[in-house]
């Protein structure tokens, strides 16, 4: 009873001022993280910008855990970029190389296939029943830089999500209970 | 004023700032290195060239390539991804890349290699334009870093061509 007592008096002898402080800095927090991933999407154009590798399909270039950054840009998209994509019916983006490029003359339309390093075989199996190529509007980005290791905090936070709650929980009390 | 707990989080921030600056002058330092890559590559056998059911040409060939990329690895080098692909032109297509062989290579010492290989992904025109057609061979590699940001280029080699007839 001693500690939790102590806690609820410190945060009832809390000045209304102090209160409204504190309030305001964690609205500053969460705000500027806002306003970077929103600058970030319209720097570099991609829905995206930051995406979690999730599988060991690109290995021993990117493991499960890294952190890619996308750039989706006008230019072309070429034979071994790494793109980022979207199958109808799936959710979940898929981070492979191109390894073939079919490029119209007269639309510019492209047809696409990729394939993941560390995979035996072509993405066909990955994509919807019948579809033989990825399109343009696929695409959500290429993969321009590299971080490894970073990724792993969301991986571990959606995958057991009572961590998650109980770092939230516990940065909201530091904020609350902090007096600096 | 002095706790643990923000002595502790002006460690962790201290680290983590440090860390990010090694990281980005990790990638900065890849801008000081001038690779100087090369490449040699015959088409030793077409060995079969058919028109397919649907429509569209198939080709297998036996290829030689030999390459000197040890000028790519750096000290934030990761690995060097590298491909063969056969580039051409169509009335159809205004490019057509068709990757033939490819390899992940992890180290300098790996790095100057020769290869005798048939084509590792099957090569299908989008339709039948290959009889007598001129082609590239461009051999590509993908420098992926240990953090940071990613390099490309290619060498293109010119003057190879598919054969008038089917085999």
């Amino acid at each position: 009873m001693g500690w939790i007592g102590e806690q609820i008096d410190s945060i009832k002898s809390l000045q209304f001022r102090q209160v409204l402080t504190q309030a305001i800095s964690l609205g500053m927090i969460v705000t500027s993280a806002l306003i970077i991933w929103k600058g970030l999407m319209c720097v570099t154009g991609s829905e995206s910008p930051v995406v979690v590798v999730l599988s060991g399909s690109m290995e021993p270039g990117f493991k499960r855990g890294d952190i890619l950054f996308l750039h989706m840009s006008k230019d072309p998209i070429r034979a071994g970029e790494i793109v980022v994509f979207n199958v109808d019916g799936r959710e979940i983006p898929i981070v492979h190389r191109v390894i073939k490029v079919h490029e119209r003359q007269d639309t510019g339309e492209v047809d696409i296939l990729t394939k993941g390093d560390n995979n035996f075989g072509d993405d066909r199996l990955l994509y919807a029943q019948g579809q033989l190529w990825l399109q343009r509007h696929h695409i959500m980005g290429r993969a321009v830089g590299f971080l490894p290791y970073v990724g792993w905090v969301t991986i571990i936070m959606t995958e057991k999500p009572i961590i998650k709650y109980i770092l939230i929980g516990a940065l909201g009390l530091l904020v609350i209970t902090s007096k600096e | 004023m002095h706790s643990y707990v923000l002595r502790a989080n002006a460690l962790l921030t201290f680290a983590v700032t440090i860390l990010a600056l090694m990281c980005a002058m990790a990638t900065l330092s890849d801008n000081f290195n001038s690779p100087s890559p090369a490449s040699q590559v015959q088409v030793l056998n077409i060995y079969r060239f058919q028109k397919k059911r649907d429509g569209n040409e198939e080709v297998s060939l036996t290829l030689n390539i030999s390459a000197n990329l040890q000028s790519l690895f750096t000290w934030n080098t990761k690995q060097v991804f590298v491909f063969l692909a056969a580039e051409y032109e169509t009335p159809k297509n205004a490019l057509n890349q068709i990757s033939l062989w490819d390899g992940i290579i992890p180290s300098k010492e790996d790095a100057k290699f020769w290869i005798q290989t048939t084509n590792k992904y099957n090569f299908v025109d989008q339709g039948s334009n290959l009889q007598n057609k001129d082609f590239n061979l461009t051999l590509h590699w993908h420098v992926m870093p240990k953090t940071g940001k990613m390099f490309a280029d290619k060498i293109s080699m010119t003057g190879f061509r598919f054969p008038e007839t089917y085999r």
